[in-house]
């Protein structure tokens, strides 16, 4: 083999691709039955971190960055004067599989820059999944990209081999999408996502008849927006998650945190900070949803219709519904206790499990692993006087002080305020 | 006060737990023969391990806590740390002297030691299945090298032969001195102990010839995914922790 030019290759269509920050391997069950390679068993791990901190679980590559678009935020778009460069099926077979091998990587995240037109894109990507998957005997998780505008047949075949499929809607509203993709729709991106969404609802009402249905995308499917390139707020950009995850069953909506990559007026300049922290409450806001119960309308509204970034959003909520606490940790529900800053999932499990056992102090709860400092403020227990009249300005400020941020994020600029 | 002495095995521990149950030693204590350090008031007993003994106990824990709160308990014995045979021991008159079950009083300290002592071995045995890294030999064996933190082994041997199934595999843990290495024909996984002359020598020279190219792209593709507007080594450094950098591929320079 001709290593040098392989590398080369890897390098730009690894660096096209490292803006999708969807990196999950989780959530696909796929027993190595055949004595082949590789094994899901729906567990996702990560095989390592980068730099910049964020997980590589995935050999993440575009199979090319030829791309017929001129989306402004995109670092393949057509003007962009960059080297271009492009794998044949082969070539990411043998590299995903001499990873895999090594340990090296959970399988295989592929998508690609519209080279002539969707379908013929789409078929690239499925005759790579179908290759490993057949010739290969591959059991390890693959997730390919659905190129919107590609058939449905195309569609349907890649979810008979891919664990997951994703459609980015890119960014958070049609408007800015029209804005900063002109050439892009945003019902060819809607329309893939909602054929997936009903063939696997259709099959999951089969499995319930029929035993051995046929895989299709069992770890469901995902997607992202670009945060901080268009001028939307957490508000708009959480009711539209929270939108596709009731619709469309979605199991992930990832945030990206636009990174300047363009001399373009229409976006941020060269040099703007990329919003992390912006997309780091968005994040935690999702989990709240998600996990611990809260709705979009509890964590942004009209009138405050933007996430805290100086606290997070658990805590801004409490802050902002202090009549709703001190919380008794022996007597409240689970889901009071879910909702007390500094109490997460395990411990608030672990709370209403020993609280049956005997009555629950500081030290308890302290040995249970609840962040003592930031619950402390919320809770009554047995060992505690009632805390003292709280005053939600007073207490922010003091958990600031505490906290191991700081304010020192707290300016950071937001261009379109 | 007795100290009782076992053999390091899971059934020397359990064998120990029967013994002091047994004869209705109420202060005694556990420990491996291997770490045993004699003070002058104690007299320590060497325990032979039995089976049938240990087995004895396994079941009436069985009878006393779930699935999940054995395994917990296996686990906290791999974290080899001193002093947990005690607390394993507490943890199993805890569990007989109670009729309800116990495994849940989170607020129990023998409870709650052992359930943190299992999370920790848990991550790392997560961490073992996340960090191998194999290196391909010229005769198509895949060989690693690791430096867990406790005795992860043990966990980790199916996820690795569910995995690389059809593969000739041998992951060797330095500091315990043993390793496991799988035969893709009988499909079976064994414990093996290398010669300390052969182990570095042998290898260096006799790796597979693509194995320094995919090492080299896997150097390269590491790098580029990274995004430098986003660097983050606090994060990085949390999640990549430095002990573990000497047996990844992607975070030394290579040949």
């Amino acid at each position: 083999m001709q290593w040098d030019p392989i590398q080369e290759k890897l390098e730009i269509l690894a660096e096209a691709a490292r803006y999708d920050v969807s990196c999950s391997s989780s959530g696909s069950k796929r027993a190595n039955k055949s004595n082949g390679l590789g094994n899901s068993t729906g567990v996702g791990i990560c095989h390592s971190y980068t730099e910049d901190g964020r997980c590589v679980s995935l050999l993440k590559i575009l199979l090319t960055n030829h791309c017929i678009y001129d989306c402004a935020y995109c670092i393949s778009r057509r003007s962009n004067d960059i080297p271009r460069a492009g794998f044949t099926v082969d070539e990411v077979v043998s590299l995903t599989i001499n990873f895999y091998r090594r340990n090296y990587i959970e399988g295989l995240f592929l998508s690609s820059g519209i080279f002539k037109d969707a379908d013929l894109t789409m078929e690239r990507l499925v005759r790579v999944a179908k290759r490993l998957r057949t010739a290969e005997r591959f059991n390890g998780y693959i997730h390919l990209k659905t190129i919107p505008g590609c058939s449905e047949e195309l569609t349907h075949e890649a979810a008979l081999y891919a664990d997951r499929l994703s459609v980015n809607i890119e960014l958070p509203t049609e408007t800015s999408l029209k804005t900063l993709a002109p050439e892009k729709s945003h019902v060819d991106i809607m329309k893939p996502m909602a054929f997936v969404s009903e063939n696997i609802r259709a099959l999951a009402s089969d499995k319930k008849i029929i035993k051995s249905t046929p895989n299709f995308a069992p770890a469901g499917q995902s997607t992202q927006m670009v945060v901080g390139a268009s001028p939307e707020n957490d508000l708009q950009v959480m009711s539209i998650a929270d939108s596709l995850y009731k619709n469309y069953q979605l199991k992930r909506v990832y945030y990206s945190g636009y990174v300047p990559i363009s001399n373009d007026n229409r976006l941020p300049v060269l040099g703007t900070p990329v919003p992390v922290i912006r997309e780091n409450r968005l994040y935690q806001a999702d989990w709240l949803t998600r996990f611990y119960q809260f709705s979009v309308k509890e964590l942004v509204d009209p009138k405050n219709p933007n996430l805290d970034l100086d606290i997070d959003p658990k805590l801004s909520w409490a802050l902002r519904n202090l009549d709703q606490f001190p919380v008794d940790v022996n007597t409240a529900p689970y889901e009071m206790i879910l909702r007390v800053p500094g109490i997460g999932l395990n411990s608030a499990k672990k709370i209403v499990a020993a609280r049956n056992f005997q009555k629950l102090g500081w030290e308890h709860l302290r040995k249970i692993g609840v962040a003592f400092n930031r619950a402390k403020h919320f809770v009554i227990c047995q060992s505690s006087a009632m805390p003292k009249e709280v005053d939600a300005r007073k207490l922010r400020a003091h958990i600031l002080t505490q906290s191991k941020f700081g304010t020192s994020f707290s300016s950071q600029t937001s261009l379109f305020q | 006060m007795t100290t009782l002495l076992y053999d390091g095995s899971f059934n020397g521990l359990l064998t120990a737990i029967f013994i002091a149950f047994e004869y209705k030693m109420y202060d005694c204590s556990i420990d491996t023969k291997e770490r045993y350090q004699a003070t002058m008031f104690d007299s320590p007993e060497t325990v032979m391990t039995d089976k049938l003994k240990a087995q004895r106990v396994w079941e009436g824990l069985c009878k006393k806590v779930s699935n999940h709160a054995r395994r917990e308990f296996y686990y906290a014995f791999l974290s080899g740390l001193p002093g947990i045979e005690d607390t394993l021991l507490a943890y199993v008159r805890y569990a007989f002297q109670n009729n309800s079950t116990i495994e849940k009083n989170f607020a129990n300290s023998v409870v709650n030691m052992v359930s943190q002592t299992a999370h920790s071995v848990h991550r790392e045995k997560h961490r073992m299945e996340a960090f191998v890294r194999f290196i391909r030999l010229q005769d198509d064996l895949y060989c690693a090298f690791i430096s867990p933190d406790f005795n992860v082994l043990p966990l980790v041997a199916s996820h690795f032969q569910d995995r690389y199934a059809d593969q000739h595999w041998l992951i060797y843990d330095r500091d315990r001195d043993y390793g496991i290495h799988h035969d893709p024909q009988t499909r079976l996984v064994s414990d093996v102990i290398i010669e300390k002359s052969t182990a570095d020598t042998s290898l260096s020279t006799t790796v597979h010839e693509e194995e320094v190219a995919y090492q080299t792209l896997w150097r390269s593709y590491f790098d580029h995914v990274n995004i430098q507007e986003r660097r983050n080594i606090k994060l990085h450094l949390r999640h990549v922790p430095k002990r573990y950098w000497a047996d990844l591929t992607e975070k030394t320079a290579g040949v």
